[in-house]
Formats: C-alpha cells, sequence, structure tokens
C-alpha cells in the first residue's frame, strides 16, 4: 500500500462542557484512494474532517494527531494552515449554494482559490485556469459560466463550480462533505461521475463523507462507518456491504430500502443515537443492540474481523437471522370506487407583474394537467425531482392551495375550489404530513396539545381530547408520557412520529405524506416507514406518498406516479414501473439511483442526460423532448398519458 | 435598470402631489388662524386691513379654491410666498438647503464609515472589551438627545478647550465663499482657499458629529449582527477552506453580504437627517431647513411648512430610490422587472 497522504490518529473534537463529539478516530487515506465515511447525523463524521482541517466551529478543542504527507497538523501555526488549506487539502460541502459566496462571480471564486496560494500568477494565466478548471468539472461554456453569480447556477452546477475550486491547485486530499445530499439523482449520478473522474485523472485522495450507503458503493475503495463519535467498523468495499460485522454497519444497510427488493419489511435499528453528553459508559451502540451483552459494558476499542476492523465485542459471531415478517398483505392489490379522483388539475403561478393591465403576466404552470385515483387502503407513490410540481400538486389535492382549473373529487364530492367554510368539516378526512419535522410543530406547545388541536374542528377538547391524542401518540409508538414533553426535547424520527399522530387524530381516509423521511437518517427512516405501512394495514389509510427517493415510493408504494415538469409521465403499478420501466425518463431517473451494492453498482452503466442544464421548458410539445434520447418529430406534440397493458399509464410517444 | 430608475422618477410628481394635497389640507385643519402671523396684534382690530391683507394672501377665498391656486402654481414650480419672511418659499428653502445637506452628508460619512468600521470590530472581536466598548459608543450615539451631547461638546471643544469655532457655519462678520454649490467647504475648495475649507471644516465637525453619531449607533449594532449572521455561513467556511486569511474573510467575504440588509437604514437615516437635524441645527446655529422649519411652524408659516414638507418628502423618495438601486449594486441576486432586467 502506498504511503497514506492523510493520516487521522485519535482525533478528538470536544466542546466545551467536556461534550466529546468526536471521540479518537484514526483513519487514513493515500493518493488515488477513495475513503467513504459513513455515518448518520451526529455520528462526527463531519466534525472529524473539519476538525482535521482545522475549521472546527468556534469554541471546539481538537487534540490528536492530522499529518498531511508526514506533516503535522494539529498545533501547527495558522499562518501554515492557511498555506495548505486549498492548495494540499481541499474540501466541498454539502450544500452548494450556502456554500458559495452569494455576491461574488463564480469565476471570481475559483480565481481566489488559485490566487491566495499563487500569488505570482498573473491575472490572464489564472483566466485561462479557471475556465480550464470548469470545463474539467464538465460545466458547459465556462467563459459565460465564469461571469455569473451563483444564484444563476442549477444544484448540480454549482456543486460542479466548489469542484474546480477545491481542486484549482491539484490537492494531495479532497474532502467532500455530503457532496450531493442537496441534489436530485440524477444530478448527483453526475457528480459523483466527476468526482470519480478527477480521482483517476489527478490521482488524488479523495474523503467521501456521506449519510448514503448507496452513494459509496460504486466509487469507494474502503469505507468506515462511525458511530457516536468513533469509527465502528472498517472495512473494504465489498467485504463491507458482502458481510458487515459490525451490528450497527448490519442495521444501517438493513434498513436502506432496495430499489430492486420487493416490500420485504426494512429492519429498523430500534431507538435514536445517543445525544451528546447524554452517553451511557460503554459501547455506544448497546443501547439499540440485538446482540448486546454483559461484555458490552465496556466500550469494545476497533480490532480486526474479517478483512477489516469492527469495534465491537461479538464482530466474530455470526449476523442474528433477521426477524421474518410477513408484510406483503399490506401491498395487496386495491380494487374499488376512487376515493380521491383527481382531473386535469392545473396549478399556475404568476412570474412577476404585468407592466401593462391588458396583458395577464406569464404564468409558471407548477403543475400541468395531471390526473389520478387513488383507492382507500392504496398507496400510491409520487416521484420527481425537485421543482417538477410534486409538493404543489400535494397541497392542490388537499386544498391548501386553491387549483387554477381541474377537479378533485372526495368520495365523488367535488371540493376543488370550495370555500372555506365548505372544505372545513372535509378536512377531517383528508390531512397531511409534513417534510420538515423540526419547522411543523409548534414549538411552543407541548406534544400532546399538538396532536389534540385538530380534534378542537370537532369541538372535542379537555380531557377527552387528551386521551384521544395519547391514544394517537400510542398508535404511532410513542408512549403516553410523550404527551407532555416539548418538541425541542425530541429527535427527528419522534417529532415525524408527532406529525403523523397528529394527522392522525382526526381519524382521516387519507393522507398527503410529502417527503415524510427525507429529513430522517436512513434506520430512523426506517422505522417512520414501517409504522406507515403496520398503519395502513389497521386503519385502512390511503397515502399519497411524495417523495424523491426512488428506493423510499417503491418500498411503501403500491401504485408509482413519475413526474416531470408538472405533468405525470408514467404511471404503473410499483412492480413494474421499477422493473420494465416505459418513459424514457422514468428510465433515466432509474439508472440514476444508487444501489448499496458495490459490485452492482460498479456494472451498471448510466444513462448520459443530454440536457442543458439551463434549458427553459421546450414551448409545446413533449416536456421531456430536449432531454429524451428518443426524441423524435412526433414529439413537437405532447403526448397524452395513455394506456399501456396492466394498469399502466405512460405520456410517451414511443414507450420502452 | 436605467429603466426602472426613470420609472420611479416619473412616479415622484404623482407622489409628492399627493404629499402636497394632505399637507395643505392638515396646514388648513389646525384652528389657529395665519392672519395672527401676518397682521400684528394691534392692527387686528382695524378691519380694512384685516380685510386688505386677506385680500392680499388669498385667505377670503374658499379652502378648495385656495387649493386649486396653491396646486396651479405648485405645477409651475412656485411654492407661495412665505408669510413671516414675505420672501417666496422656494427661495428660502434653496437658500438653506445646501447648508442642511452639507450638514447631513458629513454627518452620513462619518456615520456610515465609523458605524461600519465600529460594526465590524464588534463583531470580529465579539465579547471582548473592543465589543463591550464599541456597543458603549454606540448606545450613547443613539440613546444621548442631541441638544445635550451637542451643548457638551460645544461647551468641551469650543468653549474649554478651545480647539473648534463656537456655533454658525463660518465665523462671525467672515464673508462666505462665493460659489455655485452652496456648501462652503466645496466652495472653498473650488476657489482654492484653503484657508477658508479649513475654517468651513472646522465649524463643521462638530454638528455632524453629533448628527452622525446617532446613525453611527444604529449602523454600528446593525452591521455587528448581520457580520456575526454571516460569518457562520456556509460560505465563509469555504473561503476559509480556500486558505484566505482573517483580514480578506472578513472585508471581501463578509461585508459586502453584511451591507445588504446595513443599506436600507442608510438610506432611512439620510432622508430621516434632512428633516431631522432640526435640533442640531438650533444648537448650532445652522442656518439650514431645519431652522427655517422650526420658525415656519412657529409663525403658523402655512407655505413655508408645506414647502418644507414637500423637501423633506422629495428627500425621502430620492433616497429610498437610491437605496434600491444600491441594493442592486451590491446583490446580485436582486434584478429590475422590465426588458433590461
Amino acid at each position: 500500500m502506498t504511503e497514506p497522504a492523510l493520516e487521522i490518529a485519535d482525533l478528538r473534537v470536544a466542546f466545551p462542557g467536556g461534550l466529546e463529539a468526536v471521540r479518537g478516530v484514526s483513519l487514513s487515506v493515500a493518493r488515488g484512494e477513495v475513503l467513504a465515511v459513513v455515518g448518520e447525523s451526529g455520528s462526527g463524521k463531519s466534525l472529524t474532517m473539519l476538525g482535521a482541517m482545522g475549521l472546527a466551529p468556534r469554541g471546539a478543542l481538537v487534540s490528536g494527531s492530522v499529518r498531511l504527507k508526514g506533516e503535522e497538523l494539529i498545533g501547527a501555526r495558522q499562518a501554515r494552515l492557511r498555506a495548505l488549506r486549498g492548495d494540499r487539502i481541499a474540501m466541498i460541502f454539502q450544500d452548494p449554494l450556502s456554500a458559495l459566496n452569494p455576491v461574488l462571480p463564480i469565476g471570481e471564486q475559483i480565481a481566489e482559490a488559485i490566487r491566495l496560494h499563487r500569488p505570482r500568477m498573473g491575472r490572464k494565466e489564472i483566466g485561462e485556469r479557471v475556465l480550464d478548471l470548469l470545463a474539467l468539472v464538465s460545466v458547459p461554456d465556462p467563459k459565460r459560466r465564469a461571469a455569473q453569480h451563483p444564484h444563476e447556477f442549477s444544484g448540480g452546477m454549482r456543486q460542479r463550480a466548489m469542484i474546480a475550486m477545491a481542486i484549482a491547485n491539484d490537492p494531495d486530499i479532497l474532502i467532500a462533505d455530503e457532496p450531493t445530499t442537496a441534489l436530485d439523482v440524477t444530478v448527483q449520478a453526475q457528480v459523483m461521475e466527476v468526482l470519480a473522474r478527477l480521482r483517476e485523472r489527478l490521482g488524488l485522495g479523495l474523503v467521501l463523507v456521506t449519510h448514503d450507503l448507496g452513494v459509496v458503493a460504486g466509487v469507494a475503495d474502503r469505507v468506515a462507518v462511525m458511530y457516536a463519535g468513533k469509527v465502528a467498523e472498517e472495512a473494504a468495499v465489498d467485504p463491507l456491504f458482502a458481510d458487515p460485522r459490525h451490528p450497527y454497519s448490519r442495521g444501517l444497510l438493513g434498513s436502506v430500502p432496495r430499489i430492486a427488493g420487493g416490500a420485504t419489511r426494512l429492519t429498523a435499528i430500534p431507538g435514536a443515537p445517543p445525544r451528546l453528553g447524554a452517553r451511557e459508559p460503554g459501547c455506544a451502540f448497546a443501547p439499540r443492540c440485538v446482540l448486546a451483552h454483559a461484555a458490552c459494558a465496556e466500550e469494545p476499542p476497533l480490532r480486526p474481523a474479517g478483512s477489516g476492523a469492527a469495534a465491537c465485542w461479538a464482530a466474530d459471531e455470526p449476523a442474528p437471522e433477521p426477524e421474518a415478517e410477513a408484510h406483503g398483505e399490506t401491498r395487496h392489490a386495491v380494487t374499488g370506487a376512487p376515493l380521491i379522483s383527481v382531473r386535469d388539475l392545473v396549478k399556475e403561478y404568476p412570474l412577476g407583474k404585468s407592466l401593462l393591465p391588458w396583458r395577464a403576466a406569464e404564468r409558471l404552470r407548477a403543475v400541468a394537467g395531471v390526473s389520478f385515483e387513488l383507492a382507500a387502503g392504496e398507496t400510491l407513490g409520487l416521484v420527481g425531482e425537485s421543482g417538477c410540481g410534486k409538493s404543489t400538486l400535494g397541497r392542490s389535492v388537499l386544498g391548501l392551495i386553491r387549483p387554477t382549473s381541474g377537479s378533485v373529487t372526495f368520495r365523488g364530492r367535488e371540493i376543488a375550489g370550495l370555500p372555506a367554510a365548505e372544505m372545513r368539516p372535509l378536512r377531517r378526512h383528508l390531512q397531511m404530513v409534513f417534510q420538515d419535522p423540526f419547522g411543523s410543530l409548534h414549538p411552543r406547545m407541548r406534544v400532546g396539545e399538538i396532536v389534540a388541536e385538530p380534534l378542537r374542528l370537532l369541538g372535542e377538547v379537555g380531557p377527552k381530547a387528551a386521551a384521544k391524542a395519547e391514544a394517537c401518540l400510542e398508535r404511532v409508538g410513542l408512549e403516553a408520557g410523550f404527551a407532555r414533553r416539548w418538541p425541542h426535547e425530541l429527535s427527528g424520527g419522534q417529532r415525524q412520529r408527532v406529525g403523523i399522530a397528529r394527522a392522525l387524530a382526526l381519524e382521516p381516509e387519507a393522507l398527503v405524506l410529502d417527503e415524510p423521511v427525507s429529513a430522517l437518517d436512513v434506520s430512523i427512516q426506517a422505522g417512520v416507514l414501517n409504522l406507515l405501512a403496520d398503519l395502513q394495514a389497521e386503519l385502512g389509510l390511503a397515502y399519497l406518498f411524495i417523495a424523491h427517493d426512488l428506493a423510499v415510493v417503491r418500498h411503501i408504494s403500491h401504485r408509482v406516479a413519475v413526474m416531470y415538469r408538472g405533468r405525470i409521465v408514467e404511471l404503473a403499478p410499483a412492480d413494474a414501473l421499477y422493473s420494465a420501466p416505459l418513459h424514457p425518463y422514468t428510465e433515466r431517473l432509474l439508472s440514476a439511483a444508487p444501489l448499496p451494492d458495490p459490485a452492482a453498482e460498479r456494472a451498471r452503466r448510466r444513462i448520459a442526460p443530454r440536457e442543458p442544464e439551463s434549458g427553459g421548458a421546450a414551448s409545446g410539445g413533449c416536456p421531456f423532448r430536449a432531454a429524451c434520447p428518443r426524441a423524435a418529430p412526433e414529439c413537437a406534440e405532447a403526448p397524452p398519458l395513455l394506456a399501456r397493458g396492466e394498469g399502466r399509464l405512460v405520456a410517451c410517444w414511443s414507450p420502452g | 435598470m436605467t429603466r426602472y430608475i426613470v420609472r420611479r422618477l416619473l412616479a415622484m410628481p404623482l407622489l409628492l402631489l399627493g404629499v402636497a394635497t394632505a399637507a395643505f389640507f392638515l396646514s388648513h385643519v389646525t384652528k389657529a388662524d395665519p392672519l395672527s402671523a401676518i397682521v400684528s396684534e394691534r392692527q387686528m382690530n382695524n378691519p380694512e386691513i384685516v380685510a386688505a391683507a386677506k385680500a392680499r394672501w388669498g385667505l377670503d377665498r374658499s379652502v378648495p379654491e385656495q387649493y386649486a391656486i396653491y396646486i396651479g402654481n405648485l405645477l409651475q414650480g412656485d411654492l407661495g410666498t412665505s408669510f413671516r419672511t414675505r420672501m417666496p418659499v422656494a427661495n428660502d428653502i434653496m437658500a438653506r438647503l445646501p447648508a442642511t445637506l452639507e450638514l447631513v452628508l458629513f454627518a452620513m460619512v462619518f456615520g456610515v464609515f465609523g458605524g461600519v468600521a465600529l460594526g465590524i470590530a464588534a463583531a470580529r472581536w465579539r465579547d471582548t472589551m473592543i465589543d463591550h466598548a464599541a456597543r458603549l459608543v454606540a448606545l450613547i450615539g443613539s440613546s444621548m438627545p442631541v441638544f445635550w451631547t451637542g451643548l457638551i461638546l460645544l461647551y468641551v471643544f469650543s468653549v474649554a478647550l478651545g480647539w473648534l469655532p463656537g456655533p454658525g457655519r463660518i465665523d462671525a462678520r467672515a464673508v462666505p465663499p462665493a460659489g455655485a454649490t452652496g456648501f462652503y467647504t466645496l466652495d472653498a475648495l473650488l476657489a482654492g482657499d484653503i484657508d477658508a475649507f479649513l475654517k468651513a471644516l472646522s465649524h463643521l465637525v462638530l454638528p455632524a458629529f453629533v448628527l452622525g453619531w446617532a446613525v453611527m449607533g444604529v449602523i454600528s449594532r446593525l452591521v455587528r449582527g448581520s457580520m456575526l449572521d454571516v460569518l457562520e455561513q456556509d460560505y465563509i467556511r469555504t473561503a476559509r477552506a480556500k486558505g484566505a486569511g482573517e483580514r480578506r474573510v472578513l472585508v471581501v467575504h463578509a461585508l459586502r453580504n453584511a451591507m445588504i440588509p446595513t443599506l436600507t437604514i442608510i438610506g432611512h437615516s439620510f432622508a430621516y437627517l434632512i428633516t431631522g437635524a432640526v435640533l442640531t441645527e438650533t444648537i448650532f446655529a445652522w442656518p439650514g431647513v431645519g431652522s427655517y422649519a422650526v420658525d415656519s411652524a412657529r409663525t403658523l408659516d402655512h407655505p413655508a411648512i408645506i414647502g418644507v414638507t414637500l423637501v423633506g418628502a422629495a428627500a425621502f423618495l430620492l433616497s429610498n430610490l437610491a437605496t434600491d438601486v444600491a441594493y442592486a449594486v451590491f446583490n446580485p441576486r436582486i434584478g429590475f422587472g422590465g426588458a433590461d432586467g
């Protein structure tokens, strides 16, 4: 093995008050190698890397050793660190919008990275280098793009610009902190491809910090799984996925929904990661571990296990058989009269104001004529990338947004455009669960009050409502004691359960779930998905499940609708859609979704997008035309959503 | 952007007309009779003189008639004649506006530069003695009334130490520098008269400092707050990850972003000072619009009051426009509607 370019040994990051967030992490990366650091939020994975670069937040105490090509960084002078940062070791961050300075042109920001370390380089030379870098990360038309500001870039383009900035001085080590988490799947695939290509071309050592095992499977050479501020397991990528030794790694892998798999029940890890400062002595994972035994009262060191190393006393024991639980019956084909029926739903937003009163302002069609039906007890998954109109559609169905035109019927009754007073009694049947478990709960209300609040609609207040609220909380797996607690005392998963309990309080018939698990860690997400499946089986709820994650949608849905630019381009039973997509956009989405399986991930070929990223919607015709590999002259006319065999609808002139 | 500015400028006369209308009718709501300002108390008993004065000033007509005449004159640029000075209000104001503008501009320079520097320092060294000192300076500036700080400073620097001249725009008996702008400092410079320039400047320092102090207080707190916000942003971390030094992080990456929310306050402060310099002008015997407004109000000089109101409103509209334009310059995310975006 080549000499490591970056060697972290026993790194600790502590905050005042003795809160140790990183508790002795040792990692190393060589040039040309990709190390993935995987863990859930709060595992200390990002902080480890920030600490190594000397960028830990104010007040953090960093100790241990970080060697960059043999040179110790911990305790080095600020001036020396500055000289190394951005030159020999560079970093890119999760959210490329907030990580770029909004008031400076992209080219200027990249040029700055060069100028800081090459003060003698000429203006012209720097300018050329900037254009080369932008071309290297596949930003089309670098000259024009360099003069633009971050807000004129799309998410994927911004991340490329970030990468260009980071590799400007040809560093030995590039640390990518959740580089694709904020991006859509197709864009994520492109950015990952850029990173993989750079590793080969520039031979830099890449540290990929992520929570998503799927993303790393295809690129990483080695994987380190972190839990509660420590490395729980480290191994080469293939053995780690095939034969994980630490129960946490196993749990993490088991809780990822599979795009290929059917509706097997996810193995959620019970409980939640320990909070900073609230950790018991002994193995940090023991409280959530199925294998925990007496020895776990002592914290296990990282020791060889299999071909790698794991910090578990039971690392050499065989993995326990996952509980075989029948889950199939909740996914039975649903028939019967539709509960909700949507016809030609359109939602337009005016784009600015028109100067002339007689000329209407240009309008954006967020939802451009969507029709579908939702039966009782059925889950209809709605997938699409950001901006495709899926959330607007969900809210329009509930009347939270007034649709521009079209019809929504609930049990045969028209509810689109119903006056608020008439809509209110119907609301009890149609509830919503929101994406953000932090923003959607009132911070000054106790959990019990939050859940009981909708009951006022029925005139139920006082002890009776409180009792009902507790019953709802119990139903979502939170003991009655939670009713007295405040939202800020709960973890993300618990909050989302409160959100679901609130939606259940009125005993609705249908729920619109708008990205209900996307803010949650995988192990927590699995628990919530299982809960939703159980609730549906018990209560016969209908779900409109909106998400961007294809695997999650497949896992929970009976039928899946794929949205693109305000339209449904394909709607089919989940299994059929995933095994044989008919619409070219569906194909592209599926080919971009990462698989948590190294061999499969390396073997697959992605459909390269033909899309000009900045392209405005082609006026008229098929919305996917400009990006479609099968585009033909007839696509100048927009294809209608037509039946193509067993319950499938496709909007394409030449499907599959 | 040019189109946007032209559109805003075209809308201004309409807005000012509205302001004039409101001011006109408000001044007629007061019970006090403006005649008492025109005709002396003794002559009030003489009906002939009263009738003649009424006819002379148009006070014998109905209010709507008076309004029509006033607006008609206004459209021709005639702000009427002052009851008190018997001079056209427009002339009165034009004679005094440069004094106020000069004072306010100097105060703004002091307030903005001092405030921004203080704010940056307070954010950079937050929770240290520097931060606390900056807070104290800001607190004094924005909470002590100017008539108090003004008098204290006059006493200390002019009376006790004798470093600076007393009140007034220029030494008593001195001839004001002649020039087109009416700004004594600028006129003196243009005339190449360094001595007169320094004289004018020495008169300007204290009132400008007193007036600017309040603005400095507000701006420094605002800059500190938004700098602290901005310094937490991801792009600051990016800048550090690039290897940028602390000064570069503060000045290049943080300040420009932190200035965006501050611009609004700067714009408002400017308009506020134009009309709010009254107390400072009074204390420093500054012959500006503020003291003119006070005198006019005291004598129920309606044409003058409305005239000053219009000038203040115009100052507000212009500084708002300037603020919006500055916004677009500082913030590339803001574009203006219209074809040239």
